[in-house]
């Protein structure tokens, strides 16, 4: 579909077109552009190339401004995330525990790249750092779920749970 | 009120600077230059490339002199053996991550980084090398080369994108070694909204921006007997040709060029001078038949292709304003192979038309949809100064030494109007110059309008011009461009005719001219001083109005019977069309 004000194509549905469009412009005084980054990777679940437009046209710079700060954080993603995002941290303690080896091996089960999704839109794999949870270590989460003290031979049952 | 004085003591020397000034501009009061490669005045004063640091007497710390303003008391120190270890070692750690090939760069004698590598005795030891920015060569715009292996992420060309061109389509992507100059998603360059006006290129300090040569296909052409090789050289060419032999800045070369040109085996060596006359004519007829019918007005000048360019991404509503007068580049072409090889009895597919242009976007209009009147494009190659300037040197023609020759006729013949096109400005004045005499029937009309003249980014000035009111505006630079378009469509000024050229100052400081090193570039004005040249030609021509020129009366009345006629429109107009602006269109 194409947006009301300019031309550009919206990739979303219109209720998530709208709710970023009005959080963006209800930011442009005093909001930060990281703020309206953040509503649109919420609104999203990742940052879209239409979306960036979007944020541009109503704050009167360019794509390249927005995408500029965007690429500075490591909290934002230019790719579309699953059903399930999982998460594995990469953390030092989580690391030290092995997590290094979970993570490969749920590439190599998801045949999914870095920060990548599966054909299906299923499963996204995105490594990160500390949760928090040092304790529990190695750490994974499945959307909002975490999952503590992961063994490789857990990992089939865990992603089977998907549903 | 007063501005309040500071004192302070550079290398021992006392200096008095009003408040607020940096240590920078502070050392040129006491004539001691302190090294930049980042800082470009008022454009890009971030104090990232710490080339500029000095030492502050009672602070543990080295400060950046080009953000570090001045204070009560202060004593700098800016050649201490600590600040030349920091200033070198600054230079060994830019140097691990940019690819050398110093021998046969583009760069090579006009870059900044090569110069203080010498300056500073940096030995190419390779100090601090380890992983490099890989050479993934950005060629997919046709006017220029992105190369990120020799950038050293100054941001001067992110810094007059966005400040001077209002476009921001490059900027800083990613973070840490990965940091690098690109555009949104990293697309190409040639598929977001860059106007092609080569700023970014004029402002690198190093090899990384660079035009795409065309010499070797001039060269071709230059050997090839089958061909005609015209040449035509824009306005602005020759007051910054001598640059390139190291000439002052604002010297009037335009009889060492005709020289060197015919020199390197033109056949024809004509003068874009002729059709910026032609162009006027033209114009100036477009206008007075605007005023009188009630055409779209305001009616806006369509000679710099950046601006076109800009108009069409992201103003594209104001396209039924541009005239839809071609270029002079692109009218002279056009002239050359109807008019000159209707006169030669010579097929126009024979001609091969070189233009010498101070612009970049050149590059990209003469490939430009309906920009090839008699079937084969009007323009074969648009080459920069800097490429003229390397054909010149590479063919040993001595040319600070050469004698002034004339331009060949009949197509090297023009008035003190079509000079001036290179200033901003100047197309204004070119065309009051015209419509003043046709509107009043007046031959003794005014023949200087200096409220448009100087390097103002906006101009405004109103006419009386017979019973007619003429509101004029003339802008150079796209952000000085939008401000008046902005003020136009919120209904605030009504303009009946406007001028818009896309680099600040206008053509003189087109992308495609000698490249002025920061150092100059900070303390001089090299707009005004290119500027005055062409309004110096310009008075000392006995002819200074477009119409008066002997040659287009001779091509109207025996080819293109009158201004806007049927044939005129055919060969000498143009047309243009809605661009995208964001990625996802």
């Amino acid at each position: 579909m194409s947006c009301k004000t300019c031309t550009c194509a919206l990739v979303g549905t219109p209720e998530q077109d709208k709710k970023l469009r009005e959080s963006t412009a209800s930011l442009k005084d005093g909001g930060s552009l990281v703020m309206v980054l953040q509503e649109a990777q919420e609104i999203y679940g990742y940052l879209p190339a239409e979306a960036l437009d979007v944020i541009a046209e109503i704050w009167g710079c360019s794509t390249e401004s927005v995408y500029s700060v965007a690429t500075f954080y490591s909290q934002f993603s230019f790719s579309p995330k699953g059903k399930y995002a999982i998460h594995v941290c990469l953390g030092t303690a989580c690391y030290v525990k092995g997590s290094g080896e979970i993570y490969s091996k749920l590439k190599d089960l998801l045949d999914v790249e870095d920060g990548g999704c599966t054909p299906d839109g299923k499963f996204s794999l995105d490594a990160c750092r500390c949760m928090g949870a040092c304790g529990l270590a190695p750490v994974m989460s499945i959307n909002d779920d975490v999952y503590g003290k992961v063994t490789l031979d857990q990992l089939p049952g865990i992603l089977k749970k998907c549903n | 009120m007063e501005t309040k004085m500071i004192n302070l003591k550079i290398n021992g020397i006392a200096v008095s600077v009003p408040e607020g000034t940096t240590i920078l501009d502070a050392a040129r009061k006491a004539s001691i230059d302190i090294p930049t490669l980042c800082y470009l005045k008022e454009i890009n004063e971030i104090g990232a490339c710490r080339m500029c640091v000095v030492e502050l007497k009672g602070s543990p710390k080295l400060a950046t002199a080009c953000v570090f303003p001045v204070s009560e008391g202060m004593e700098v120190i800016t050649n201490s053996k600590r600040v030349f270890d920091a200033r070198r070692t600054n230079l060994q750690l830019l140097l691990s991550n940019h690819r050398r090939e110093c021998l046969s760069c583009i760069r090579s004698g006009s870059c900044e980084l090569q110069k203080l590598c010498h300056d500073y005795a940096v030995d190419d030891e390779g100090k601090f090398d380890g992983a490099m920015t890989p050479a993934n060569l950005d060629t997919s715009a046709t006017h220029m080369v992105r190369d990120n292996s020799k950038c050293i992420l100054c941001r001067r060309c992110v810094a007059v994108c966005d400040k001077y061109q209002d476009a921001a389509v490059i900027g800083v992507n990613k973070r840490g070694f990965n940091t690098h100059i690109g555009c949104a998603f990293d697309k190409p360059l040639n598929t977001v909204a860059c106007v092609e006006c080569g700023q970014c290129i004029v402002a690198c300090p190093t090899g990384a921006l660079y035009e795409k040569d065309q010499t070797e296909e001039v060269w071709a052409a230059l050997r090839d007997p089958e061909k005609r090789v015209v040449v035509q050289t824009a306005p602005s060419v020759r007051a910054g040709l001598g640059e390139c032999f190291g000439m002052p800045i604002g010297t009037n070369v335009e009889g060492k060029m005709a020289a060197a040109l015919r020199r390197l085996g033109f056949d024809d060596v004509f003068d874009t001078n002729l059709s910026a006359d032609l162009t006027i004519v033209e114009e100036a007829n477009e206008l007075v038949e605007r005023i009188k019918t009630g055409g779209t007005l305001p009616m806006i000048t369509s000679c710099s292709p950046g601006w076109i360019n800009y108009c069409e991404h992201y103003y594209p509503e104001f396209i039924p304003n541009l005239s839809t007068c071609k270029s002079p580049q692109q009218m002279f072409g056009a002239l050359t192979k109807s008019w000159y090889a209707d006169k030669l009895g010579i097929d126009p597919k024979s001609i091969y038309m070189v233009s010498i242009m101070p612009c970049t976007a050149k590059k990209f209009e003469r490939g430009r949809d309906g920009q090839s009147a008699m079937g084969v494009p009007d323009v074969d190659v648009a080459l920069t100064t800097r490429e003229l300037g390397r054909m010149i040197e590479r063919a040993g023609i001595d040319f600070v030494n050469l004698p002034d020759e004339v331009f060949d006729e009949p197509l090297g013949i023009s008035t003190g109007a079509g000079v001036i096109f290179g200033a901003t400005g100047g197309v204004m004045e070119a065309a009051l110059r015209t419509a003043a005499e046709w509107i009043t029937g007046d031959s003794a009309a005014p023949l200087e309008f200096k409220e448009v003249r100087g390097i103002a980014g906006v101009k405004e000035a109103t006419y009386h011009v017979g019973d007619l009111t003429l509101n004029v505006a003339v802008a150079s630079g796209l952000k000085n461009a939008k401000e008046v378009l902005e003020s136009v469509k919120r209904g605030e000024k009504n303009y009946q005719f406007i001028e818009i050229m896309c680099c600040p100052g206008g053509c003189v400081n087109g992308g495609g001219q000698p490249i002025v090193p920061a150092s100059v570039r900070n303390n001089v004005d090299v707009r005004t001083l290119r500027a005055k040249a062409l309004y110096s030609e310009d008075e000392a021509k006995t002819l200074r109005k477009s119409h008066d020129n002997p040659v287009l009366k001779e091509v109207y009345k025996t080819y293109l019977e009158k201004p806007g006629s049927e044939k005129a429109h055919h060969l000498l107009h143009t047309h243009y069309a809605a661009k995208n602006r964001f990625m996802g269109e």
